[in-house]
């Protein structure tokens, strides 16, 4: 098994690293072949090759070559084969970013049914591949909501739990209703005494002088530096900070790096500072049993394998996958992505790479190697995988689940899984695994891991 | 003398004005201010009715009217919860622990007055 893997990856090395260098990380996603797409949509609608290839007057041995990328498509023969299809010709040539496409579906599924019954899903890749600019702004906005959500959330949660807040409401509540009632007596119909007058009187005004104390420290604890905290969660905060320089902390490849000091200069607080310690401290302990300059020169001489560089240097498989994801950007690595879960599924590191990204919230589709290695813990994962769609990302995943040390008895251990994900690996004759993104968002109307259906509009 | 208010509050100036308009209008009023010793008062002199604010020191209003409603001698007076939270989820409470009424701060005093009055000629 362990010679398959390297010869795989050597096969993904030779064929992929030229064209690494020529369109930079992104460029293998998004070279995308016509033919390929041809086909896909064919399928998709469950035509024959020979019925497409009458309807456009070719036959259909040329369209099969067409469609195995091995001639050139363009001009009147595209447009047939698109209106075939009924597709726009666009789709055929440029195809849309899947990883947007997911993000627009996504953004479809989390507005309200009355207005997402409106929104024509099954013209989304169209509108993803015409209008990129539109599509990239309607994610943006999509996760600004959701961000600003997730605040409203904290500062409700705020206004209901934190007691500073609820003390000074309260002490002005109190204040405002002494101050109406006494102020009420005084202005109604009944006549008053003067001893009750000036009673109420001085009620008044030691309730405005104790009202004007209030709303001051109210607006100090408010406007207070450390009340504008990023309202997002912790997790959000550090996948963040890390992604600025692509999950490589040149810092701490020092030995000597503290991980405190690293968390404590970050800028982050509270939950995330703490968060990030824990990240920084893990990124040590694999720095030092894999020291970049050595690791970044076997990565070369044993192809990205991951078994095989676990055993070059005899560290847990974990460490190599954490590690091969934070390999420093701009040195012709190809590109990782990575994902970490706890035993019960729930994501607590993820680092997207073109072609995947792995919701945090709505559950992600549980058939990814990352959910299938915790069934087994120990044992590593190697599998491929492809997203649906006609702009189908193939990935190679590798995937482990290993226990946590806890150095202590009769403690259930901590398990954890590590995925590493290397986007559109060489063709094999194995196929691929159909995943998904999330269940809401995803075509595949057999699936037997359904969660919940797909919304309207999204199965093709 | 009229019957008798007690008004278990703890701001001073609060319960002079609740005291000042129930009194005027000829109820009886007593006042305490502590949450701890709030049942002892209740239990030493049954009032006609209860005015209860829910923040009080020592102990909160809800529980308070959680120990009238199972307490015999207590159990059937009239308990009017006066609160600055006016959450529906404080009012359910107050409703499933047995108020008969629930009113948020700022009050006006014409609603006190006429809710006392309604309901002691009830």
């Amino acid at each position: 098994m362990h010679r398959k893997s390297v010869n795989l990856v050597n096969r993904f090395s030779c064929r992929c690293r030229k064209p690494l260098k020529l369109l930079g990380e992104f460029g293998l996603v998004a070279q995308r072949l016509a033919g390929s797409r041809i086909r896909e949509k064919r399928l998709d609608q469950g035509l024959r090759q020979a019925a497409v290839a009458e309807t456009v007057g070719i036959s259909p041995s040329y369209l099969n070559l067409i469609e195995h990328n091995r001639r050139r498509i363009g001009g009147k023969l595209l447009s047939d084969i698109a209106r075939a299809l009924g597709v726009e010709p666009v789709l055929l040539v440029d195809g849309a970013d899947a990883v947007m496409l997911d993000q627009m579906r996504s953004a479809a599924s989390q507005i309200g049914s009355d207005l997402a019954a409106k929104v024509e899903i099954t013209r989304a890749e169209e509108m993803a591949a015409r209008y990129p600019g539109w599509g990239a702004l309607i994610v943006a906005q999509s996760e600004r909501i959701t961000a600003l959500g997730q605040q409203v959330q904290a500062l409700s949660d705020r206004m209901s739990h934190d007691p500073q807040l609820a003390g000074s409401l309260h002490e002005l509540i109190s204040a405002v209703s002494a101050i109406r009632s006494a102020s009420s007596i005084l202005v109604g119909p009944e006549k008053l005494d003067a001893d009750w007058q000036r009673r109420f009187h001085e009620n008044i005004h030691s309730d405005s002088l104790r009202l004007a104390t209030s709303s001051e420290a109210m607006i100090a604890y408010l406007e207070a530096p450390d009340t504008q905290l990023d309202q997002t969660a912790p997790i959000d905060q550090v996948e963040r900070y890390l992604s600025q320089t692509d999950f490589h902390l040149a810092v701490l490849e020092d030995a000597d790096a503290d991980p405190r000091d690293f968390a404590e200069q970050s800028g982050l607080k509270d939950g995330a500072q703490a968060l990030l310690e824990s990240v920084a401290a893990r990124y040590v302990r694999d720095a030092l049993s894999l020291p970049l300059a050595a690791f970044q020169e076997s990565c070369e001489a044993y192809q990205y394998d991951p078994a095989a560089l676990a055993n070059v240097f005899h560290v847990p498989f974990s460490s190599v996958l954490r590690r091969l994801a934070s390999l420093p950007k701009g040195q012709g690595h190809p590109p990782f992505g990575l994902a970490i879960c706890d035993a019960a599924g729930v994501l607590t590191m993820s680092k997207s790479v073109p072609g995947f990204s792995l919701p945090r919230a709505g559950g992600a589709c549980p058939l990814w190697p990352l959910y299938a290695a915790i069934s087994r813990p120990s044992q590593p994962v190697r599998l491929e995988v492809a997203l649906p769609g006609s702009k189908a990302s193939r990935l190679l995943c590798y995937a482990i689940a290993d226990a946590q040390q806890t150095q202590r008895f009769d403690v259930p251990p901590s398990v954890q899984s590590t995925m590493l994900v290397m986007p559109d690996p060489p063709e094999t004759k194995v196929p691929a695994l159909p995943v998904g993104v999330s269940c809401r968002i995803c075509p595949r109307a057999d699936c037997t891991s359904r969660r919940e259906p797909a919304m309207v509009g999204v199965h093709t | 003398m009229g019957k008798r208010v007690l008004l278990i509050e703890d701001e001073p100036n609060i319960i002079e004005a609740i005291s000042f308009i129930l009194s005027r209008d000829g109820w009886t009023v007593h006042t305490h201010e502590d949450g701890t010793s709030a049942m002892g008062k209740v239990l030493a002199m049954p009032p006609d009715m209860i005015i209860l604010d829910v923040m009080l020191p020592g102990r909160s209003g809800f529980d308070i009217l959680r120990d009238l409603r199972a307490t015999d001698v207590t159990k059937d007076i009239p308990v009017m919860m006066l609160t600055a939270r006016g959450q529906e989820k404080d009012r359910e409470l107050a409703q499933r622990l047995g108020a008969n009424h629930f009113m948020t701060k700022p009050f006006s005093n014409t609603e006190v007055r006429d809710y006392v009055r309604n309901f002691m000629q009830a």
